[in-house]
């Protein structure tokens, strides 16, 4: 099932926009001036994602997949943070050169996000269906009861039962999964280009983490949305995207298409990744880590900044970064041994 | 909601009947002396009149059954009378309505004010009006209220001619806005900064984050997103400072010669005039509790996530 459903996306964006991407984060690049000193969060990079396709963007948690989310949508804490380099295109315009309301008139109707905690994401006093209800209000200047009539519609299209009922409730009435169904619906509500999800179901129970996957790339399919699912549960990843891009320390250290990135993985970070999850047939074993913490985002060690964890680190890695490169169609490995390691066995 | 109301209410009685009781016994049993000391000039009060007032007060009878009078004649809306007779029904309705009119103005001045001022310092943490805001809300703590009292009617009365120095027994609003402002600047000031704390505290907060993200112009995110959940420690303290400011302002009302609630009840003791200290603390107590009861109420309004069993 899931495999039909990858290759008509993929065909869907290969056969979209031809002009240009949709969105394209190029050599971006933040940091994090604090009292302490400064942490370089992003470091250089570089993914884009198109119409009707998935990238998702893995990660350990400080990894920068969050920071580079917020950086898109502008939404950036600044200070502490600031964006020293780098473009975040949406239609080949540079979003960071626009002004504050160009950029305003994107969120929402260009790009949307949804958020991990939906109860602290969305506001504790209004009822969740004037948060919908509002963006028809002020974006397109519908009469109450028009906005009204279309938020009933956005919560129905994400399947929380009895819509109409549920219209005049407060978040603390939602449960867990009813209430990220009622982010998605707000944040689908002006119908967006792209949507950046942030880790949707962390918070949420395994039941419902798949409903709520499922639901959004239902409604990914059904608008040909271009998706960034920010995630660091590599089973979430592998039924719903079409592309990974792996961050480590605020570099993007593979990306590939999902059947290269799990058959043959070309980073040493990403087989540990693939390699820690638990798996039943070790039931009883212990589980396999990585090992070490990564790097602090204020002393990035010199050379590859994966170095002091990885098992194949040669004294070359202590002492060059590896820059992202092409290997093959498609996919790209921030190592100085990647044909070695997809050449392995 | 409902059975909580007629909880809160059913509540207010053993309340009323304890704090009434215990003024009562204070001013009536608990205070030393002759009542009948001084309340004839330099000679001792003749016989007739001693007869007669111990009669009028009951005072040859215990103090239970003096009690049990008052309430009575309370519940049927009479306070009694001072010892030269008058009703003290006319000496309440004659000052409490400029009690009120004072408080209402100093509780407009110190919302405008104070509000205003905590927001915008919330927004712009460590600017210049964040500084001056800090600096001058302490000031306004510090200074206690009949230094500020004095020199404003100094300044505005007497060096400037801006405002007359006293308050006319018209009680216009604009003479009530320089005593407004003195009778509310401390909790204005405390208002500014519990405002600009919970401003900027909400500002980072998630929902504030997705309102920006829906694309909400800026006014918007925060007139409506970042002020209503602001404005909730905000109004608690108002409601409750507005409990505060009906029970009468001695000093305010002393410096600015207003014939308010606060300066009737201090000549009222001085005068030991028990009848009346007693009627007008038993009315401040039952406005203090009402206003205590609306605050509440006013919390679950303003916060949804309140809902009271």
């Amino acid at each position: 099932m899931s495999d039909i459903l990858v290759s008509e996306q993929s065909a869907a964006g290969a056969a979209g926009r031809p002009a240009g991407r949709l969105l394209e984060v190029d050599d971006l690049r933040v940091e994090f001036r604090t009292r302490d000193g400064v942490a370089k969060v992003i470091n250089g990079v570089t993914y884009h994602v198109d119409a009707g396709e998935t990238l998702a963007v893995l990660g350990e948690s400080g990894s920068g997949k969050s920071v580079t989310a917020q950086t898109i949508m502008g939404i950036l804490d600044t200070p502490p943070g600031h964006v020293t380099g780098g473009q975040v295109r949406f239609h080949g315009k540079d979003m960071l050169k626009m002004s504050f309301e160009e950029r305003r008139r994107i969120r929402g109707e260009g790009i949307a996000m949804i958020f991990q905690d939906a109860l602290s994401a969305l506001n504790p006093v209004f009822t969740v269906g004037f948060q919908i209800a509002e963006q028809f209000r002020v974006r397109r200047g519908m009469s109450r009861s028009d906005a009204k009539k279309r938020a009933i519609e956005m919560l129905d299209q994400v399947k929380i039962p009895n819509a109409k009922g549920r219209f005049n409730n407060y978040p603390h009435q939602f449960s867990g999964g009813m209430r990220q169904r009622a982010m998605i619906a707000m944040s689908l509500a002006l119908d967006p280009e792209v949507l950046i999800a942030d880790e949707p179901t962390t918070a949420l129970d395994v039941t419902v983490q798949a409903q709520i996957m499922d639901l959004l790339a239902e409604l990914q399919r059904e608008r040909q949305m271009g998706m960034i699912l920010i995630t660091h549960d590599l089973g979430v990843v592998a039924d719903v995207a079409d592309r990974i891009a792996v961050m480590y320390a605020g570099r993007i250290v593979e990306e590939a298409d999902v059947y290269d990135l799990y058959a043959k993985p070309a980073h040493p970070y990403t087989l540990g990744l693939l390699n820690s999850i638990p798996r039943l047939d070790e039931k009883g074993q212990q589980l396999r880590t990585i090992k070490g913490l990564p790097p602090n985002l204020m002393n990035i060690p010199p050379g590859c900044p994966f170095n002091p964890r990885c098992p194949m680190a040669q004294p070359v890695c202590r002492e060059k970064v590896p820059p992202l490169l092409q290997i093959g169609t498609g996919r790209a490995s921030a190592c100085h041994f990647a044909e070695e390691l997809v050449n392995r066995d | 909601m409902g059975r909580y109301l007629l909880r809160r209410l059913l509540q207010l009685v053993p309340v009323f009947i304890g704090t009434t009781f215990m003024i009562y016994y204070l001013v009536w049993v608990m205070v030393p002396g002759d009542p009948f000391a001084g309340k004839c000039g330099e000679r001792p009060c003749p016989p007739g009149f001693v007869a007669m007032m111990t009669e009028k007060f009951q005072l040859d009878q215990p103090w239970y059954v003096q009690y049990a009078t008052y309430m009575k004649n309370l519940f049927q809306g009479d306070f009694g009378t001072t010892w030269s007779g008058r009703s003290i029904n006319e000496i309440i309705v004659a000052a409490y309505p400029n009690t009120l009119k004072l408080a209402l103005v100093a509780l407009a001045i110190e919302a405008v004010i104070g509000l205003t001022a905590g927001v915008l310092s919330g927004l712009r943490r460590n600017s210049f009006l964040d500084n001056l805001v800090l600096v001058s809300t302490l000031f306004l703590i510090a200074l206690p209220i009949f230094v500020i009292g004095f020199l404003l009617q100094w300044l505005f009365g007497v060096q400037w001619h801006i405002v007359e120095p006293t308050v006319s027994s018209e009680m216009r609003l604009s003479e009530l806005i320089v005593p407004g402002f003195v009778l509310g600047s401390a909790s204005m000031a405390y208002i500014a900064r519990v405002a600009r704390t919970s401003i900027s505290e909400n500002r980072r907060s998630d929902y504030v984050r997705t309102a920006i993200a829906k694309g909400l112009p800026m006014r918007r995110v925060v007139g409506v997103h970042l002020l209503r959940n602001s404005l909730i420690p905000v109004v608690t303290l108002l409601g409750t400072d507005l409990g505060a400011l009906m029970g009468g302002a001695i000093v305010t009302e002393g410096i600015f010669n207003i014939k308010g609630i606060g300066g009737t009840v201090y000549r009222a003791i001085t005068t030991k005039e028990s009848a009346t200290v007693v009627s007008i603390v038993v009315i401040l107590v039952v406005v203090y509790l009402v206003m205590n009861l609306l605050v509440d109420l006013l919390y679950a309004a303003l916060d949804p996530r309140i809902r009271y069993e």
